[in-house]
């Protein structure tokens, strides 16, 4: 079988495997950059006991694996009430754990915003809440963004695990073409270069872009 | 749906033991990345333009690719081609190269970082490229890639459990087995995570503590 005829018989399921990709990508964004923010503030709260919470948050996610974490929320959290379907459960998880590491970032980045900006928004009298949306956020944004651009290609090949929850993504649908064709190199190796091509011609151009146009816009570029 | 201690107890000893095998992929896998990724570092510097594109560009594609497809891709690959290789074989290359490329970028930062006078002086005293590397610039881009490397010494760690789906017997792959049998997934799936957890907490410790006693050392 040539490759034209494997990509006419099979092409579409992997097209179909990709949006599932897709979707499964941006909610798990999505859900990585709330969990990031709440919990790289919740970082530097002033308050242990907020704080201590967002530590442990943090050092869990960041200290097993996404693949048991992911295992866990879809098998063991149904015990406890809590059913998800298999879809959500996989952006969710790939979520809860992306996040963990943004937390990080969002908390650096606050933390490297010059102290003097601080103290400025402190002497013209805004509220810390206003001091942080106006003054500190933005500028933290600006410094954040180059590394959020590695976690959300991590986010991307995060979401390959919901295959293994039969969420019907890229991943799943080239392991079932795989067992009913062996033809191994023309499967996983079209999902590789799909992969491939997203995260770099499509993802990083795009969070480039992002980085350019937040710098235009607090006038340092 | 309560917690059963007993069970615990009794699955430990097989748990204790796939916690080596475990280790074992990670330091295997591990080995194979620190020695691969220098090979792809050298490899970006060499004068030689195309070598140096194609590998720039190979790195990007194993960096932006999941680990899981790569890992189903090693294994799947070689049987078409007459060639067979064990879970544990293809399990240990797919995560070894997959993680050659993030260190490659570690070492790439860390030489980067030596100045440029350094290579210039090498140059003025007549050392040749070799003695340059081993001498000047190893010594003085090791410290500041240690972070990194254990970072990913870690990570790779984290990411074993994926190998369990070309059946390699490690910790993932026994609570999977386990859970089947027994249609309980409480206690098996939060013994892995609660080992991951006891194992990466101190292992990330004690590098930052080492980071800071070679950069002691260093004199940095």
């Amino acid at each position: 079988m040539s490759y034209i005829e494997f990509l006419q018989d099979y092409g579409g399921r992997m097209v179909d495997g990709s949006l599932i990709t897709l979707v499964q990508f941006v909610l798990a964004t999505v859900v990585s950059v709330l969990v990031a923010l709440t919990f790289g503030l919740m970082r530097l709260a002033s308050n242990p006991a907020v704080k201590g919470f967002a530590t442990v948050y943090v050092e869990i996610f960041r200290g097993t694996s996404l693949l048991v974490q992911l295992f866990w929320i879809f098998f063991v959290l149904p015990l406890f009430g809590i059913t998800m379907d298999k879809f959500t459960a996989g952006f969710i998880a790939v979520g809860l754990n992306m996040g963990a590491y943004g937390a990080e970032l969002v908390r650096g980045a606050i933390l490297a915003v010059p102290k003097g900006q601080w103290e400025a928004a402190k002497a013209i009298n805004m509220t810390p809440a206003q001091r942080m949306r106006r003054i500190i956020l933005p500028q933290a944004l600006v410094i954040m963004l180059p590394p959020w651009g590695n976690l959300v290609i991590e986010i991307l090949k995060g979401t390959a695990l919901v295959a293994l929850i039969s969420v019907t993504d890229l991943m799943f649908q080239a392991r079932q073409i795989n067992i009913s064709t062996f033809l191994s190199v023309q499967t996983f190796g079209t999902a590789l270069i799909i992969y491939y091509v997203f995260a770099r011609f499509c993802v990083t151009p795009f969070m480039r872009a992002v980085e350019r146009r937040m710098a235009f816009k607090i006038g340092r570029a | 749906m309560e917690w059963r201690w007993s069970w615990v107890w009794e699955l430990l000893p097989q748990f204790i033991d796939a916690t080596g095998k475990t280790l074992l992929a990670a330091g295997g896998g591990y080995l194979i990345a620190v020695v691969l990724g220098l090979v792809l570092t050298l490899a970006q510097r060499t004068p030689w333009r195309p070598v140096t594109v194609v590998v720039r560009e190979l790195v990007e594609f194993i960096r932006s690719t999941p680990l899981l497809l790569q890992v189903f891709f090693v294994f799947y690959v070689g049987p078409q081609f007459g060639i067979n290789l064990s879970p544990w074989t293809s399990g240990l290359i797919a995560i070894g190269v997959h993680y050659a490329a993030y260190l490659s970028e570690v070492y790439r930062g860390g030489i980067e970082n030596v100045p440029k006078g350094q290579w210039e002086a090498a140059t003025a005293i007549n050392m040749s490229t070799v003695q340059t590397y081993r001498r000047l610039i190893i010594p003085q881009a090791l410290p500041p890639a240690i972070a990194g490397m254990g970072n990913y010494l870690v990570g790779i760690f984290k990411d074993t459990p994926m190998l369990s789906v070309i059946g390699v017997a490690e910790l993932m792959h026994t609570a999977n087995s386990v859970g089947a049998l027994s249609y309980r997934y409480l206690e098996p799936y939060t013994m892995v995570g609660v080992l991951f957890l006891a194992i990466s907490l101190p292992t990330a410790f004690f590098i930052a503590r080492f980071e800071k006693w070679v950069r002691r050392k260093m004199g940095m």
